[in-house]
Protein backbone atom coordinates (compact mmCIF):
# COMPACT_ATOMS: atom_id res chain seq x y z
CA UNK A 1 0.00 0.00 0.00
CA UNK A 2 1.20 3.49 -0.76
CA UNK A 3 0.96 4.98 2.71
CA UNK A 4 2.20 8.39 1.55
CA UNK A 5 -0.83 8.83 -0.68
CA UNK A 6 -3.06 8.19 2.32
CA UNK A 7 -1.60 10.98 4.41
CA UNK A 8 -3.53 14.22 4.76
CA UNK A 9 -2.52 16.61 1.99
CA UNK A 10 -1.95 19.61 4.22
CA UNK A 11 0.34 17.54 6.45
CA UNK A 12 2.48 16.57 3.47
CA UNK A 13 3.15 20.22 2.72
CA UNK A 14 4.84 20.69 6.11
CA UNK A 15 8.61 20.25 5.75
CA UNK A 16 10.72 18.30 8.19
CA UNK A 17 11.80 20.36 11.17
CA UNK A 18 15.26 21.94 10.78
CA UNK A 19 15.79 21.42 14.49
CA UNK A 20 15.14 17.72 14.06
CA UNK A 21 17.62 17.52 11.19
CA UNK A 22 20.25 19.14 13.33
CA UNK A 23 19.36 16.99 16.33
CA UNK A 24 20.07 13.87 14.29
CA UNK A 25 23.52 15.16 13.46
CA UNK A 26 24.32 15.85 17.10
CA UNK A 27 22.79 12.79 18.75
CA UNK A 28 25.21 9.95 19.24
CA UNK A 29 28.28 12.18 19.36
CA UNK A 30 30.19 12.16 22.60
CA UNK A 31 31.50 15.21 24.41
CA UNK A 32 29.41 17.74 22.57
CA UNK A 33 28.93 21.05 24.34
CA UNK A 34 25.42 21.96 23.38
CA UNK A 35 24.10 25.48 23.04
CA UNK A 36 21.22 23.92 21.17
CA UNK A 37 18.88 23.17 24.02
CA UNK A 38 15.70 25.19 24.36
CA UNK A 39 15.08 24.54 28.03
CA UNK A 40 16.54 25.53 31.40
CA UNK A 41 19.63 23.66 32.62
CA UNK A 42 18.31 23.88 36.17
CA UNK A 43 16.24 21.10 37.65
CA UNK A 44 12.81 22.27 38.81
CA UNK A 45 13.19 23.95 42.24
CA UNK A 46 12.96 21.32 44.94
CA UNK A 47 9.90 22.75 46.69
CA UNK A 48 7.95 22.31 43.43
CA UNK A 49 9.20 18.76 42.89
CA UNK A 50 8.39 17.99 46.52
CA UNK A 51 4.84 19.28 46.08
CA UNK A 52 4.40 16.93 43.11
CA UNK A 53 5.69 13.99 45.15
CA UNK A 54 3.43 14.89 48.07
CA UNK A 55 0.44 15.09 45.74
CA UNK A 56 1.21 11.55 44.55
CA UNK A 57 1.65 10.37 48.13
CA UNK A 58 -1.80 11.66 48.98
CA UNK A 59 -3.18 9.66 46.08
CA UNK A 60 -4.10 12.59 43.85
CA UNK A 61 -4.11 10.58 40.65
CA UNK A 62 -7.48 11.36 39.12
CA UNK A 63 -8.74 13.53 36.26
CA UNK A 64 -9.36 17.16 37.06
CA UNK A 65 -11.96 19.51 35.65
CA UNK A 66 -11.44 19.94 31.88
CA UNK A 67 -10.39 23.51 32.54
CA UNK A 68 -7.94 22.39 35.22
CA UNK A 69 -8.05 22.49 39.04
CA UNK A 70 -10.07 25.49 40.16
CA UNK A 71 -7.53 26.17 42.92
CA UNK A 72 -4.81 26.45 40.28
CA UNK A 73 -6.94 28.62 38.00
CA UNK A 74 -7.57 30.96 40.94
CA UNK A 75 -3.81 31.14 41.58
CA UNK A 76 -3.12 31.71 37.89
CA UNK A 77 -5.72 34.46 37.78
CA UNK A 78 -4.06 36.16 40.78
CA UNK A 79 -0.58 35.71 39.34
CA UNK A 80 -1.56 37.06 35.91
CA UNK A 81 -3.27 40.04 37.55
CA UNK A 82 -0.19 40.75 39.63
CA UNK A 83 2.48 40.07 36.99
CA UNK A 84 0.84 41.12 33.69
CA UNK A 85 -1.66 43.59 35.21
CA UNK A 86 -4.69 42.15 33.46
CA UNK A 87 -7.65 40.40 35.11
CA UNK A 88 -9.28 37.13 34.12
CA UNK A 89 -12.11 35.26 35.82
CA UNK A 90 -10.77 31.97 37.19
CA UNK A 91 -14.08 30.20 36.47
CA UNK A 92 -14.52 31.04 32.82
CA UNK A 93 -11.48 32.79 31.39
CA UNK A 94 -8.56 30.47 32.26
CA UNK A 95 -7.80 27.11 30.62
CA UNK A 96 -4.93 24.90 31.82
CA UNK A 97 -3.24 23.04 28.98
CA UNK A 98 -0.43 20.62 28.24
CA UNK A 99 2.21 23.28 27.69
CA UNK A 100 1.80 26.50 25.73
CA UNK A 101 2.13 24.39 22.58
CA UNK A 102 -1.25 22.80 23.19
CA UNK A 103 -2.84 26.14 24.04
CA UNK A 104 -1.50 27.61 20.80
CA UNK A 105 -2.83 24.70 18.79
CA UNK A 106 -6.25 24.95 20.48
CA UNK A 107 -6.48 28.66 19.80
CA UNK A 108 -5.64 28.25 16.12
CA UNK A 109 -8.05 25.35 15.65
CA UNK A 110 -10.79 27.20 17.51
CA UNK A 111 -10.47 30.29 15.33
CA UNK A 112 -9.37 29.35 11.83
CA UNK A 113 -11.47 28.52 8.84
CA UNK A 114 -9.60 27.14 5.82
CA UNK A 115 -7.79 29.97 4.07
CA UNK A 116 -7.73 32.37 7.01
CA UNK A 117 -4.36 34.08 7.29
CA UNK A 118 -2.22 34.20 10.41
CA UNK A 119 0.59 36.71 10.64
CA UNK A 120 3.59 36.02 12.85
CA UNK A 121 7.02 37.53 13.22
CA UNK A 122 10.06 35.57 12.14
CA UNK A 123 12.59 34.15 13.17
CA UNK A 124 10.20 32.36 15.46
CA UNK A 125 9.54 29.23 17.41
CA UNK A 126 9.51 26.19 15.14
CA UNK A 127 5.88 25.18 15.75
CA UNK A 128 4.16 28.36 14.60
CA UNK A 129 3.98 27.78 10.88
CA UNK A 130 3.17 24.03 11.10
CA UNK A 131 0.50 24.66 13.76
CA UNK A 132 -1.18 27.21 11.50
CA UNK A 133 -1.06 24.87 8.51
CA UNK A 134 -2.39 21.94 10.57
CA UNK A 135 -5.32 24.15 11.54
CA UNK A 136 -5.90 24.78 7.80
CA UNK A 137 -4.78 28.38 8.02
CA UNK A 138 -2.30 30.23 5.84
CA UNK A 139 0.98 31.10 7.53
CA UNK A 140 2.15 34.65 6.78
CA UNK A 141 5.60 35.29 8.24
CA UNK A 142 6.87 38.85 8.63
CA UNK A 143 10.65 39.02 8.67
CA UNK A 144 12.24 40.99 11.50
CA UNK A 145 15.77 42.31 11.44
CA UNK A 146 18.75 42.58 13.71
CA UNK A 147 18.68 46.35 13.17
CA UNK A 148 15.19 46.45 14.73
CA UNK A 149 16.32 44.16 17.55
CA UNK A 150 14.10 41.46 15.97
CA UNK A 151 11.01 43.29 17.22
CA UNK A 152 7.89 43.40 15.05
CA UNK A 153 7.50 46.90 13.65
CA UNK A 154 3.92 48.12 13.15
CA UNK A 155 4.61 49.21 9.54
CA UNK A 156 5.91 45.72 8.68
CA UNK A 157 2.77 44.23 10.22
CA UNK A 158 0.53 46.70 8.36
CA UNK A 159 2.09 45.67 5.04
CA UNK A 160 1.20 42.01 5.67
CA UNK A 161 -2.45 42.54 6.64
CA UNK A 162 -5.02 41.52 4.03
CA UNK A 163 -8.78 41.04 4.06
CA UNK A 164 -8.13 37.39 4.96
CA UNK A 165 -6.01 38.11 8.02
CA UNK A 166 -7.62 36.83 11.20
CA UNK A 167 -4.87 36.38 13.75
CA UNK A 168 -1.59 38.03 14.69
CA UNK A 169 0.77 35.84 16.68
CA UNK A 170 3.29 37.49 18.96
CA UNK A 171 6.10 35.99 21.02
CA UNK A 172 8.03 38.48 23.14
CA UNK A 173 10.57 37.75 24.54
CA UNK A 174 11.24 35.66 21.47
CA UNK A 175 12.64 32.19 20.96
CA UNK A 176 15.16 32.15 19.12
CA UNK A 177 16.31 35.79 19.19
CA UNK A 178 15.63 36.89 22.77
CA UNK A 179 13.93 39.95 21.26
CA UNK A 180 11.57 42.13 23.27
CA UNK A 181 9.02 44.56 21.87
CA UNK A 182 8.95 48.13 23.09
CA UNK A 183 5.71 49.53 24.46
CA UNK A 184 5.55 51.86 21.43
CA UNK A 185 5.78 48.95 18.99
CA UNK A 186 3.12 47.04 20.92
CA UNK A 187 0.86 50.10 20.89
CA UNK A 188 1.29 50.40 17.13
CA UNK A 189 0.52 46.69 16.70
CA UNK A 190 -2.50 46.96 19.00
CA UNK A 191 -3.87 49.89 17.03
CA UNK A 192 -3.65 47.89 13.80
CA UNK A 193 -5.35 44.89 15.41
CA UNK A 194 -8.26 47.05 16.59
CA UNK A 195 -8.49 48.81 13.23
CA UNK A 196 -8.57 45.52 11.28
CA UNK A 197 -10.55 43.60 13.90
CA UNK A 198 -7.85 40.96 14.44
CA UNK A 199 -7.34 38.45 17.23
CA UNK A 200 -3.93 38.39 18.92
CA UNK A 201 -2.33 35.17 20.11
CA UNK A 202 0.36 36.32 22.48
CA UNK A 203 2.83 33.64 23.55
CA UNK A 204 4.49 35.21 26.58
CA UNK A 205 6.21 32.09 27.93
CA UNK A 206 9.51 33.93 28.52
CA UNK A 207 7.95 37.00 30.15
CA UNK A 208 9.58 36.51 33.57
CA UNK A 209 12.99 36.30 31.94
CA UNK A 210 13.42 40.00 31.14
CA UNK A 211 16.74 41.59 31.98
CA UNK A 212 18.20 45.05 32.57
CA UNK A 213 15.46 45.83 35.09
CA UNK A 214 12.93 46.17 32.29
CA UNK A 215 9.37 45.22 33.06
CA UNK A 216 7.49 42.96 30.71
CA UNK A 217 4.53 44.59 28.95
CA UNK A 218 1.73 42.34 27.73
CA UNK A 219 -0.24 43.50 24.71
CA UNK A 220 -3.38 42.39 26.59
CA UNK A 221 -3.01 45.42 28.86
CA UNK A 222 -3.23 47.95 26.01
CA UNK A 223 -6.50 49.76 25.24
CA UNK A 224 -9.03 47.61 23.39
CA UNK A 225 -6.81 44.53 23.51
CA UNK A 226 -8.01 42.40 26.41
CA UNK A 227 -11.15 41.38 24.54
CA UNK A 228 -9.26 40.32 21.42
CA UNK A 229 -6.17 38.74 22.97
CA UNK A 230 -5.48 35.16 23.97
CA UNK A 231 -2.65 35.39 26.48
CA UNK A 232 -0.59 32.21 26.54
CA UNK A 233 1.76 31.45 29.39
CA UNK A 234 3.10 28.49 31.31
CA UNK A 235 5.58 27.13 33.79
CA UNK A 236 8.31 25.62 31.62
CA UNK A 237 10.80 28.45 31.35
CA UNK A 238 10.74 30.63 34.46
CA UNK A 239 10.14 27.72 36.83
CA UNK A 240 12.27 25.22 34.87
CA UNK A 241 9.34 22.84 34.53
CA UNK A 242 9.54 21.80 30.86
CA UNK A 243 8.96 18.11 31.58
CA UNK A 244 5.82 18.84 33.59
CA UNK A 245 4.18 20.05 30.34
CA UNK A 246 1.96 22.71 31.83
CA UNK A 247 0.70 25.91 30.25
CA UNK A 248 -2.42 28.01 30.24
CA UNK A 249 -4.52 30.35 28.15
CA UNK A 250 -6.28 33.44 29.45
CA UNK A 251 -8.93 34.99 27.24
CA UNK A 252 -12.55 36.16 27.16
CA UNK A 253 -14.98 33.38 28.10
CA UNK A 254 -16.32 32.58 24.58
CA UNK A 255 -12.77 31.98 23.32
CA UNK A 256 -11.86 29.80 26.31
CA UNK A 257 -15.12 27.89 25.87
CA UNK A 258 -14.30 27.22 22.22
CA UNK A 259 -10.76 26.10 23.02
CA UNK A 260 -12.06 23.95 25.85
CA UNK A 261 -14.30 22.07 23.41
CA UNK A 262 -11.25 20.81 21.54
CA UNK A 263 -9.20 20.30 24.69
CA UNK A 264 -11.86 18.18 26.43
CA UNK A 265 -12.13 15.70 23.58
CA UNK A 266 -8.46 15.55 22.70
CA UNK A 267 -6.72 15.80 26.06
CA UNK A 268 -9.44 15.77 28.73
CA UNK A 269 -7.27 17.60 31.24
CA UNK A 270 -3.66 18.43 32.01
CA UNK A 271 -1.95 15.90 34.34
CA UNK A 272 -2.99 16.42 37.94
CA UNK A 273 0.55 15.92 39.31
CA UNK A 274 1.80 18.75 37.14
CA UNK A 275 -1.05 20.94 38.29
CA UNK A 276 -0.15 20.24 41.92
CA UNK A 277 3.45 21.21 41.16
CA UNK A 278 2.29 24.39 39.44
CA UNK A 279 0.28 25.41 42.51
CA UNK A 280 3.51 25.33 44.50
CA UNK A 281 5.38 27.21 41.75
CA UNK A 282 2.89 30.08 41.95
CA UNK A 283 2.95 30.06 45.75
CA UNK A 284 6.72 30.55 45.60
CA UNK A 285 6.53 32.90 42.62
CA UNK A 286 9.37 35.31 42.06
CA UNK A 287 11.54 33.92 44.87
CA UNK A 288 11.69 30.56 43.12
CA UNK A 289 12.81 31.80 39.72
CA UNK A 290 14.86 34.85 40.72
CA UNK A 291 18.12 32.93 41.37
CA UNK A 292 17.90 31.26 37.93
CA UNK A 293 17.04 34.52 36.23
CA UNK A 294 20.02 36.14 37.90
CA UNK A 295 22.33 33.48 36.47
CA UNK A 296 20.81 33.76 32.99
CA UNK A 297 21.42 37.48 33.13
CA UNK A 298 25.10 36.97 33.96
CA UNK A 299 25.50 34.37 31.26
CA UNK A 300 23.83 36.59 28.67
CA UNK A 301 26.26 39.40 29.46
CA UNK A 302 29.16 36.95 29.26
CA UNK A 303 28.07 35.52 25.91
CA UNK A 304 27.25 38.83 24.25
CA UNK A 305 30.56 40.23 25.48
CA UNK A 306 32.60 37.29 24.26
CA UNK A 307 30.90 37.08 20.86
CA UNK A 308 31.26 40.78 20.10
CA UNK A 309 34.78 40.68 21.51
CA UNK A 310 35.82 38.04 18.98
CA UNK A 311 34.22 39.98 16.16
CA UNK A 312 30.88 38.20 15.84
CA UNK A 313 28.16 40.82 15.76
CA UNK A 314 25.58 39.94 18.39
CA UNK A 315 22.73 42.17 19.52
CA UNK A 316 22.08 42.15 23.25
CA UNK A 317 18.70 40.47 23.71
CA UNK A 318 16.35 41.80 26.38
CA UNK A 319 14.86 38.46 27.39
CA UNK A 320 14.54 34.67 27.22
CA UNK A 321 17.80 32.65 27.26
CA UNK A 322 19.02 32.89 23.70
CA UNK A 323 21.47 35.03 21.81
CA UNK A 324 21.26 35.20 18.04
CA UNK A 325 24.64 36.21 16.65
CA UNK A 326 25.07 37.37 13.05
CA UNK A 327 27.53 35.11 11.22
CA UNK A 328 26.97 36.48 7.70
CA UNK A 329 30.42 38.01 7.42
CA UNK A 330 31.99 34.54 7.30
CA UNK A 331 30.32 33.84 3.97
CA UNK A 332 28.84 30.53 5.10
CA UNK A 333 25.22 29.51 5.38
CA UNK A 334 23.94 29.06 8.93
CA UNK A 335 23.87 25.34 8.40
CA UNK A 336 27.43 25.13 7.09
CA UNK A 337 28.71 27.36 9.88
CA UNK A 338 26.96 25.24 12.53
CA UNK A 339 28.13 21.99 10.95
CA UNK A 340 31.69 23.26 10.75
CA UNK A 341 31.57 24.28 14.41
CA UNK A 342 30.22 20.88 15.36
CA UNK A 343 32.83 19.00 13.30
CA UNK A 344 35.80 21.10 14.33
CA UNK A 345 35.02 21.85 17.96
CA UNK A 346 32.13 19.60 19.09
CA UNK A 347 30.02 22.63 19.89
CA UNK A 348 26.37 22.52 18.85
CA UNK A 349 24.45 25.70 18.10
CA UNK A 350 21.29 25.66 16.02
CA UNK A 351 21.40 27.18 12.50
CA UNK A 352 19.17 30.26 12.41
CA UNK A 353 17.24 29.11 9.35
CA UNK A 354 15.63 26.39 11.49
CA UNK A 355 13.51 29.29 12.82
CA UNK A 356 12.41 30.58 9.42
CA UNK A 357 14.04 32.03 6.33
CA UNK A 358 14.87 35.33 7.98
CA UNK A 359 16.99 33.44 10.50
CA UNK A 360 19.47 32.57 7.75
CA UNK A 361 22.87 34.06 8.49
CA UNK A 362 22.38 33.71 12.24
CA UNK A 363 22.92 31.10 14.90
CA UNK A 364 20.84 30.39 17.98
CA UNK A 365 23.00 29.95 21.05
CA UNK A 366 21.12 29.04 24.19
CA UNK A 367 22.72 30.13 27.45
CA UNK A 368 20.67 27.82 29.63
CA UNK A 369 23.96 25.97 30.05
CA UNK A 370 26.53 26.13 32.86
CA UNK A 371 29.23 28.81 32.80
CA UNK A 372 32.05 26.29 32.36
CA UNK A 373 30.46 24.98 29.18
CA UNK A 374 29.70 28.48 27.96
CA UNK A 375 33.33 29.47 28.44
CA UNK A 376 34.57 26.37 26.68
CA UNK A 377 32.06 26.94 23.87
CA UNK A 378 33.19 30.54 23.39
CA UNK A 379 36.86 29.52 23.35
CA UNK A 380 35.96 26.91 20.75
CA UNK A 381 34.00 29.43 18.70
CA UNK A 382 36.96 31.79 18.70
CA UNK A 383 39.29 29.03 17.49
CA UNK A 384 36.77 28.02 14.84
CA UNK A 385 36.26 31.46 13.32
CA UNK A 386 40.04 31.84 13.30
CA UNK A 387 40.13 29.05 10.74
CA UNK A 388 37.48 30.67 8.55
CA UNK A 389 38.92 34.01 7.57
CA UNK B 1 24.09 40.03 47.86
CA UNK B 2 26.56 41.82 45.66
CA UNK B 3 26.65 40.18 42.21
CA UNK B 4 30.40 39.75 42.20
CA UNK B 5 30.46 38.23 45.70
CA UNK B 6 27.69 35.90 44.65
CA UNK B 7 29.68 34.72 41.63
CA UNK B 8 32.77 34.17 43.78
CA UNK B 9 30.76 32.32 46.40
CA UNK B 10 29.58 29.89 43.73
CA UNK B 11 32.92 29.51 41.97
CA UNK B 12 35.99 31.43 43.09
CA UNK B 13 38.21 29.95 40.39
CA UNK B 14 36.85 32.00 37.53
CA UNK B 15 39.23 34.45 35.90
CA UNK B 16 38.68 38.14 36.47
CA UNK B 17 37.91 38.48 32.76
CA UNK B 18 35.13 35.88 33.00
CA UNK B 19 33.77 37.46 36.17
CA UNK B 20 33.77 40.88 34.54
CA UNK B 21 31.93 39.60 31.47
CA UNK B 22 29.10 38.24 33.60
CA UNK B 23 28.43 41.49 35.39
CA UNK B 24 29.18 43.85 32.49
CA UNK B 25 32.23 45.23 34.23
CA UNK B 26 35.91 45.47 33.34
CA UNK B 27 38.67 43.11 34.34
CA UNK B 28 40.46 45.96 36.13
CA UNK B 29 37.37 46.97 38.11
CA UNK B 30 36.83 43.38 39.20
CA UNK B 31 40.48 42.97 40.22
CA UNK B 32 40.48 46.13 42.29
CA UNK B 33 37.14 45.29 43.95
CA UNK B 34 38.41 41.84 44.91
CA UNK B 35 41.66 43.33 46.19
CA UNK B 36 39.65 45.78 48.31
CA UNK B 37 37.57 42.96 49.78
CA UNK B 38 40.67 40.93 50.52
CA UNK B 39 42.17 44.01 52.17
CA UNK B 40 39.17 44.84 54.35
CA UNK B 41 38.56 41.19 55.28
CA UNK B 42 35.23 40.75 53.48
CA UNK B 43 36.94 37.94 51.58
CA UNK B 44 38.84 35.78 54.07
CA UNK B 45 40.16 33.21 51.65
CA UNK B 46 39.39 30.70 48.93
CA UNK B 47 39.01 26.96 49.23
CA UNK B 48 37.67 23.93 47.41
CA UNK B 49 34.43 22.23 48.42
CA UNK B 50 35.54 18.61 48.87
CA UNK B 51 33.27 15.63 49.42
CA UNK B 52 34.71 14.04 52.59
CA UNK B 53 33.63 10.60 51.43
CA UNK B 54 35.87 10.87 48.39
CA UNK B 55 38.96 12.71 49.62
CA UNK B 56 40.82 9.50 50.45
CA UNK B 57 41.46 10.03 54.16
CA UNK B 58 39.66 8.82 57.26
CA UNK B 59 39.40 12.07 59.20
CA UNK B 60 36.53 12.35 61.59
CA UNK B 61 34.42 15.39 62.28
CA UNK B 62 32.46 16.07 65.43
CA UNK B 63 29.86 18.67 66.25
CA UNK B 64 30.12 19.66 69.87
CA UNK B 65 27.53 21.51 71.90
CA UNK B 66 29.27 23.60 74.52
CA UNK B 67 27.68 25.32 77.49
CA UNK B 68 29.59 28.28 78.87
CA UNK B 69 29.42 30.61 81.83
CA UNK B 70 29.02 34.11 80.42
CA UNK B 71 31.34 36.77 81.81
CA UNK B 72 30.47 40.17 83.11
CA UNK B 73 31.27 42.79 80.50
CA UNK B 74 32.04 40.47 77.61
CA UNK B 75 29.33 37.81 77.57
CA UNK B 76 30.58 34.82 75.62
CA UNK B 77 33.05 36.67 73.41
CA UNK B 78 36.33 36.14 75.20
CA UNK B 79 35.75 32.44 75.81
CA UNK B 80 34.39 31.83 72.32
CA UNK B 81 37.41 33.49 70.72
CA UNK B 82 39.76 31.53 72.96
CA UNK B 83 38.08 28.25 72.05
CA UNK B 84 38.01 28.99 68.33
CA UNK B 85 41.80 29.45 68.29
CA UNK B 86 42.41 25.70 68.65
CA UNK B 87 43.50 24.46 65.27
CA UNK B 88 41.40 21.30 65.71
CA UNK B 89 38.31 23.52 65.68
CA UNK B 90 37.23 24.30 62.13
CA UNK B 91 34.05 26.25 62.90
CA UNK B 92 32.66 27.87 65.98
CA UNK B 93 29.27 29.57 66.30
CA UNK B 94 27.47 31.26 69.16
CA UNK B 95 23.89 30.12 68.92
CA UNK B 96 20.57 30.48 70.65
CA UNK B 97 18.77 27.60 72.35
CA UNK B 98 19.77 24.91 74.80
CA UNK B 99 23.52 25.51 74.67
CA UNK B 100 25.84 28.35 73.77
CA UNK B 101 28.52 27.34 71.28
CA UNK B 102 28.33 24.93 68.38
CA UNK B 103 31.86 23.84 67.61
CA UNK B 104 33.08 21.68 64.75
CA UNK B 105 36.19 19.66 65.42
CA UNK B 106 38.24 17.66 62.94
CA UNK B 107 40.68 14.96 63.94
CA UNK B 108 42.49 12.04 62.40
CA UNK B 109 40.40 9.54 64.37
CA UNK B 110 37.80 9.19 67.08
CA UNK B 111 40.34 8.93 69.86
CA UNK B 112 42.11 12.12 68.96
CA UNK B 113 38.83 14.06 68.92
CA UNK B 114 37.77 12.49 72.21
CA UNK B 115 41.14 13.40 73.73
CA UNK B 116 40.84 16.96 72.50
CA UNK B 117 37.37 17.34 74.00
CA UNK B 118 38.16 15.78 77.33
CA UNK B 119 41.63 17.25 77.83
CA UNK B 120 41.47 20.64 76.16
CA UNK B 121 37.96 21.85 75.55
CA UNK B 122 36.07 20.69 78.64
CA UNK B 123 38.85 21.71 81.00
CA UNK B 124 38.78 25.37 80.02
CA UNK B 125 37.52 27.47 82.87
CA UNK B 126 34.01 28.67 82.06
CA UNK B 127 33.09 25.58 80.03
CA UNK B 128 30.21 24.02 81.95
CA UNK B 129 29.55 21.00 79.75
CA UNK B 130 30.04 19.49 76.30
CA UNK B 131 28.06 17.02 74.19
CA UNK B 132 29.89 15.48 71.25
CA UNK B 133 28.18 14.22 68.08
CA UNK B 134 30.25 12.48 65.42
CA UNK B 135 29.45 13.02 61.79
CA UNK B 136 28.47 9.81 60.02
CA UNK B 137 27.87 11.10 56.51
CA UNK B 138 27.73 14.42 54.70
CA UNK B 139 24.79 15.16 52.44
CA UNK B 140 25.15 18.86 51.81
CA UNK B 141 27.55 21.63 52.73
CA UNK B 142 27.36 25.31 51.88
CA UNK B 143 24.86 24.59 49.14
CA UNK B 144 26.84 21.76 47.56
CA UNK B 145 25.08 18.40 47.56
CA UNK B 146 27.42 15.45 48.13
CA UNK B 147 27.24 11.84 47.07
CA UNK B 148 24.96 11.99 44.08
CA UNK B 149 25.32 13.10 40.55
CA UNK B 150 22.20 14.14 38.73
CA UNK B 151 21.06 11.25 36.58
CA UNK B 152 18.93 13.59 34.52
CA UNK B 153 20.10 14.54 31.09
CA UNK B 154 18.62 16.81 28.48
CA UNK B 155 18.35 16.09 24.80
CA UNK B 156 21.25 17.80 23.03
CA UNK B 157 19.04 19.84 20.69
CA UNK B 158 15.46 20.92 21.38
CA UNK B 159 13.25 23.68 19.97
Amino acid sequence: MDIDSKLATHLQTIPRSGIRDFFELVIGRDDVISLGVGEPDFATPWSIREAAIYSLEKGETSYTSNLGLLSLRVKISEYVDDFFHVSYDAHSEVLITVGVSEALDLALRALLNPGDEVIYHEPCYVSYSPSIVMAHGVAVPVATTKEDGFSLKPNALAAAITSKTKIVMLNFPTNPTGAVASKEDLEGIAKLCVEHDLIVLSDEIYSELRYDEQEHVSIATLPGMRDRTILLHGFSKAFAMTGFRLGYACAPAPLIEAMMKIHQYGILCAPITSQAAALEALSGGHDLYAPMKNEYHQRRDFLVGRLNGMGIDCHCPGGAFYVFPDIRRFGLSSKDFALGLLEAEQVAAVPGDAFGKSGEGFLRCCYATGMDDLKAAMDAMERYIGTLS
Amino acid sequence: MNQLLDLLRRNARQSNADLAAQISSSEEAVASQIAAWEEDGTIRGYRAMIDPALDGDDDVTAFIEVKLTPERGGGFDRLARRISRFEQITSCYLISGGYDLLVMVEGKDLLSVAAFVSEKLSTIEGVISTATHFRLKSYKEKGFIFGENSGASRLPVTP
